[in-house]
């Protein structure tokens, strides 16, 4: 049922079909690639524990059925994508990637498990916030600043307060 | 049986009215409705930071409100399609095509007062048919031996992955994935710790909430960032007094709501095929039965009433597989199904007899819970419409606290949240490659389980794979297995004909938002 929408896509993308013998990069070789690149991991990783027999299995059977099956499946993607003469027009990268979008979102989660580790919860949730906040193209420091201060005396009324979550507010003081 | 459904039921109100309980289901469904107005936040990502949370409470408390929060987010978000045409919940993206037409002709508060009653009319259909079939299901599945569980499992999966959008191999790839992901950790039989590459924060496994935040947390929101476009609040006015639908409104979408519901009851006993392909498929038939089919996409009442009714009987009904079977069919019922693992609750189809309180209390918490929604939903609308025009720069950031907030309380552990980080990098990076990171979970949850099961099979017929299909219910399931693979290499093989007209699916408006949140 879910198929009727995704095959009438491919209707559409075939009637554009280009018959140039080119080879053409398509995303769908490294989406294949990657999955035979895990699959095959995960079965060699596998075959170092036991791997008994039908009757009796051991520990090791799951791991390499997996990782063959993966792998296989990893060939069929890249091989269908090979058969099919439809242009794929996405490309891996996002048409405007956002470099330092992403660098802030994911430095907030870096910065919260260093200061929560040796800070407290209160300057990891204030940096987690305010870094991540910063990443936004309309974000300024005053209104990231904002908004994190807000968060944060949230969070700690909630989560130290009203949950009793064990997070210390600030490691090596007495709240 | 019916009579014992119904004293069962009646006790499920005596837990489920308890003060304590009551209060747990009133706050899931608000948070729940809350995050469903929110564009670009889910019921995955909500349940998922919730989750640590009801680790010290009691099973049922926790198990009512985590439910709450799924049904919750359905009344929320058809708000978001219908006022500012923006599909950010897939079940109620094909509410778009006709409830924004009609919000721009200033009907929007009639259309989203319908979806109330289509709403409360699916959901009660959905609960009711839970009333009286889970029991019938358990009793089937009683006889159950692990082969025919094994075989049950694999429908499962399988089902849970070509049905679901995008294509049906890298579904299964997927799948295939999250199975490799839930073998992480200590081996259950030998100990041998497997995957873990000698850190021990992973010889108990990964962490499900680490799992679901970085998938549907992280990943969504690498993938939003600077790339929502500003909601246009220009239609989004709707008071209390323009909610209620006229009387040839409502006779109008009547019959398109019992159709929708009841296609959506059908649609949640497929495993699999959860409330986006109900909505989906409703919309479609009730345009091919009307009459003046060419009223749909410009504001007929029925392209609202048909989809969000049946949107809602499938999430009801969404529950009985898992809760009878212990098979979840989608990204929330897995996490559900999660869930009662960890309140060490083992799921199957031992549920209802040996934790009558949490089964019965559920169902009951179900009636009270949308009967709330109602009530939260009419008066307080204009609240919900304010809620719409808080913009994401300011939405995300607090996200990403509560996804850190949340994996760190699952074990007070800062390793997990870097797992978490992790997770939601490579998450991000499947997505890009156009894998839908549901089957993952789907995969991860019953992983183990149906290691157990296929190993423990096989030590009872010694090694004999035909065993398998030498037993009847479980060849009857690998049958199911065959004819859903085969179905999908049909579609694939097919002769493309050109279509004279657009998909559904193409006409609906695009969204920044990856829509991960199912």
């Amino acid at each position: 049922m879910a198929a009727t929408g995704r095959v009438a896509a491919e209707k559409k993308g075939s009637g554009e079909t280009r018959l140039s013998g080119k080879f053409v990069w398509k995303r769908d070789y490294y989406a294949g690639g990657l999955m035979v690149l895990l699959g095959v991991g995960a079965a060699v990783t596998g075959s170092g524990y036991k791997f008994g027999s039908l009757a009796r299995m051991g520990p090791g059977f799951m791991p390499v059925a997996l990782g063959i099956v993966l792998a296989f499946l990893g060939v069929l993607i890249a091989g269908t994508a090979l058969g099919s003469s439809e242009p794929d027009d996405k490309k891996f990268m996002p048409d405007n990637p956002q470099w330092f979008g992403w660098f802030c979102l994911l430095a907030g989660p870096v910065l919260f498990i260093v200061l929560g580790e040796y800070g407290g919860m209160i300057p990891a949730v204030f940096a987690c916030v305010f870094v991540s906040a910063l990443g936004d193209k309309t974000g300024t420091y005053k209104s990231s600043f904002i908004l994190a201060c807000g968060v944060t005396v949230f969070g700690v009324l909630l989560f130290h307060y009203f949950l009793n979550i064990p997070f210390p507010l600030l490691r090596g003081v007495n709240l | 049986m019916i009579s014992t459904a119904l004293t069962d039921l009646w006790s499920g109100f005596g837990v489920a009215l308890e003060p304590h309980n009551l209060m747990y289901c009133f706050l899931g469904v608000l948070v729940g409705n809350l995050v469903g107005v929110l564009p670009g936040m889910g019921p995955v990502a909500t349940i998922s930071i919730l989750l640590p949370l009801t680790f010290g409470m009691h099973p049922v408390p926790a198990i009512l409100m985590l439910s709450g929060v799924y049904y919750g987010s359905q009344y929320g978000g058809a708000i978001c399609s219908i006022l500012l045409n923006l599909p950010c919940h897939p079940p109620h993206a094909v509410t778009c095509l006709d409830g924004f037409p009609l919000t721009k002709q200033g009907k929007g508060g009639t259309a989203l007062g319908i979806t109330v009653i289509a709403a409360f009319v699916g959901a009660s259909w959905g609960i009711t048919e839970m009333i009286f079939l889970a029991p019938f299901l358990v009793k089937m599945a009683l006889e159950f031996g692990p082969t025919e569980v094994c075989s049950l499992m694999l429908v499962g999966l399988i089902a849970g992955s070509t049905l679901a959008k995008g294509s049906p191999l890298k579904g299964i790839a997927m799948t295939v994935f999250g199975l490799l992901l839930g073998i992480v950790g200590s081996d259950i039989e030998t100990g041998q710790p497997r995957f873990t590459f000698g850190i021990t924060e992973l010889f108990d496994g990964i962490e499900i909430v680490a799992l679901a935040l970085g998938m549907f947390g992280i990943a969504e929101f690498m993938n939003s960032i600077n790339n929502t476009e500003a909601v246009d609040m220009k239609y989004a006015n709707v008071g209390i007094s323009d909610m209620f639908p006229s009387a040839a409104d409502l006779k109008k979408s009547f019959p398109p709501m019992i159709r929708g519901t009841i296609l959506g009851s059908l649609c949640a006993l497929i495993p699999g095929t959860g409330p986006t392909i109900a909505s989906f498929v409703s919309y479609a038939t009730e345009k091919k039965i009307s009459k003046t089919p060419e009223r749909f996409g410009h504001g007929a009442i029925e392209g609202v009433a048909c989809p969000e009714a049946s949107t809602h009987s499938s999430v009801q009904g969404d529950f009985i597989p898992t809760m009878s079977l212990g098979i979840p069919g989608d990204t929330v019922m897995a996490l559900l199904l999660g869930a009662l693992i960890i309140h060490g609750i083992v799921p199957g189809p031992q549920l209802i007899s040996q934790h009558a309180d949490i089964f019965w209390g559920l169902i009951a918490s179900f009636w009270i819970g949308n009967i709330l929604l109602v009530i939260l939903n009419v008066p307080m609308i204009g609240l919900w419409v304010k809620l719409l025009s808080i913009p994401y720069r300011y939405l995300y950031p607090s996200a990403m606290f509560f996804v850190c907030i949340g994996v760190y309380a699952a074990g007070n552990d800062m390793f997990q949240v870097g797992e978490t980080l992790v997770i939601g990098v490579v998450g991000y990076i499947l997505l890009r490659l156009d894998f839908h990171p549901a089957p993952i979970l789907l995969g991860f949850v019953l992983g183990p389980r149906f290691e157990e099961n296929f190993r423990r099979s096989l030590l009872i017929s010694r090694g004999d794979l035909m065993t398998f299909i030498e037993r009847p219910i479980s060849a009857f399931f690998l049958f199911i297995c065959v004819v859903l693979i085969g179905a999908q290499i049909y579609v694939w093989l097919r002769p493309k004909a050109a279509k004279d007209e657009k998909p559904i699916e193409a006409q609906i408006p695009a969204t920044s938002y990856s829509g991960l949140a199912e």
